[in-house]
């Protein structure tokens, strides 16, 4: 198929950056939307110019580095992928794409559509990690039984990959629903509930300190995300930070 | 627990707590309302009771216009901060794939729910005020009516087409404003999705039946009244 993409080309941070068009030829509809992107960038080292910057790594949905607002949409108009899974059958012949960069404030742009997103980074060094020397004395794995349920959801909330594709849709770009995934995987399980009253306040206050906008409940993010993370996740939070700041 | 009420958590919480207040304010308005339909003299006493009672007036009236000021407030805050949360917008965003309208749209419902409040205390707050507390009258009565004129005033009011339409409006506001804010508010209150299944019906019937039962109230005054 034949497409115009405008995507959005930006320097360097410090440039303004604008929507430049762009066309590609034969594309395969069971190409992956980043293969169509090295299919254009080949396309522009070829001519002798500037390829698009684009963070990706994995390429089979792990990872959380592919990050393109796709169409209106983070990750594109599929449902449970990330832009590396999302498929050109999603598009028809003749469309015309426009990629974008994820926009907030916490994510400024490197380059094109490349963007730091290390104000995650720094989230979690605030707070997503249990405190346990496991070296040299690491305990059975089964000595703490845990309830099915619990399992579950911790394990749900845990399949979070750290895109930023929650913040890019979010109207408000909050990342209630990241840090709702990272504080309930530790919340619902015995070792993470020792520490859990300290990491959702230090969690929440370096996740306010970042500039990350305040959630409404629009549950956009719950939609877009790749992993399906639920929005339980945030309501969670909120009962935890609830529950440490009467503590 | 003051820096609870800094965070972002803190803050969503404190607007679905005021939201709680706000939805049991309406209702019990609306209840009084109602009875304007049934009988004019049942809610001219019961009117009269809820504006001259001291409790009313002195402590629920004020915690009432503290719990609007502060959720309009809290709300302008709190968009304002979100907006610079992305100062660089999307140039091609599609919202509706993934949220409704309602819910992307809360603070325009809210601007013309708090149009609309203005224009009902310019009609009937302000001249209560100016009876009691600047004229002194606290009988509840009025030159041209004999007994109470809250049922009159009424009448008078919604006799103009043009004052019934914006309220009209303002309560289609309203139910769209409810739509996403009433579960909104619990989820912010940390419900789950199972709880808020059930939730989510209690909250389309509220949010439908209250602003259309006060269309009712408005178009039956001035349907009624010649
Ligand atoms: S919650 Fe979902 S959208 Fe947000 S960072 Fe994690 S995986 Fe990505
Ligand atoms: S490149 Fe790793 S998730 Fe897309």
């Amino acid at each position: 198929m034949n497409l115009t993409l405008k995507i959005w080309r930006q320097k360097d941070s410090k440039s303004k950056g604008q929507m430049v068009d762009y066309k590609v030829t034969d594309i395969s509809e069971h190409m992956s939307f980043l293969e169509m992107m090295d299919v254009l960038n080949e396309q522009l080292v070829n001519t002798g110019e500037e390829p698009v910057a684009f963070d990706h790594d994995c390429r089979e949905g792990i990872c959380g580095m592919c990050s393109m607002y796709i169409n209106g949409e983070a990750h594109g108009p599929d449902r449970g992928v990330t832009t590396c899974q999302l498929h050109m059958r999603m598009f028809k012949d003749g469309d015309t794409i426009t990629i974008e960069p994820f926009r907030a404030t916490a994510f400024p742009v490197i380059k094109d559509l490349v963007v730091d997103r290390s104000s995650f980074e720094r989230i979690q060094q605030a707070g997503g990690y249990i405190s346990v020397n496991t070296s040299g004395n690491t305990q059975d794995a089964n000595s703490i039984p845990i309830s099915k349920h619990a399992a579950d959801e911790a394990m749900d909330a845990a399949t979070c990959i750290g895109c930023g594709a929650c913040v890019a849709t979010c109207k408000n770009s909050s990342a209630m629903l990241f840090v709702g995934a990272k504080v309930s995987q530790y919340a619902l399980l015995p070792q993470g509930q020792v520490e859990a009253a300290d990491r959702v306040r230090n969690m929440v206050a370096q996740m306010d300190l970042e500039g990350f906008g305040n959630c409404t409940n629009t549950g956009a993010c719950e939609i877009e995300c790749p992993k399906g993370i639920s929005l339980d996740n945030i309501a969670r939070m909120n009962r935890e930070l609830m529950k440490a700041s009467l503590s | 627990m003051s820096g609870f009420f800094k965070s972002s958590i803190g803050r969503k919480v404190a607007m679905a707590l005021s939201a709680f207040f706000l939805m049991f304010f309406l209702l019990q308005h609306f209840a009084i309302n109602l009875l304007s339909v049934f009988s004019g003299d049942l809610f001219n006493e019961v009117s009269h009771f809820m504006g001259t009672n001291w409790l009313i007036q002195f402590v629920m009236q004020p915690i009432l216009i503290f719990g609007v000021v502060f959720h309009f407030v809290m709300g302008f805050i709190l968009e304002i901060r979100n907006k610079q949360a992305r100062t660089i917008s999307y140039v091609k965003n599609n919202g509706s794939a993934n949220s409704t309208w309602m819910s992307r749209n809360m603070i325009y419902s809210g601007i013309a729910i708090l149009a609309f409040i203005i224009l009902h205390f310019i009609d009937f707050w302000f001249p209560e005020i100016n009876a009691k507390y600047i004229k002194g009258d606290w009988t509840g009565g009025h030159e041209l009516v004999d007994g109470y004129r809250y049922f009159h005033e009424l009448q008078v009011k919604f006799e103009n087409p043009i004052r019934v339409a914006a309220y009209v409006l303002a309560f289609v506001f309203l139910a769209l404003h409810l739509l996403h804010g009433f579960t909104s508010a619990f989820q912010s209150m940390g419900a789950s999705t199972i709880r808020k299944k059930r939730l989510q019906t209690i909250g389309r019937i509220y949010s439908i039946a209250i602003p259309l039962g006060f269309i009712f109230i408005a178009l039956f005054h001035h349907l009624n009244h010649h």
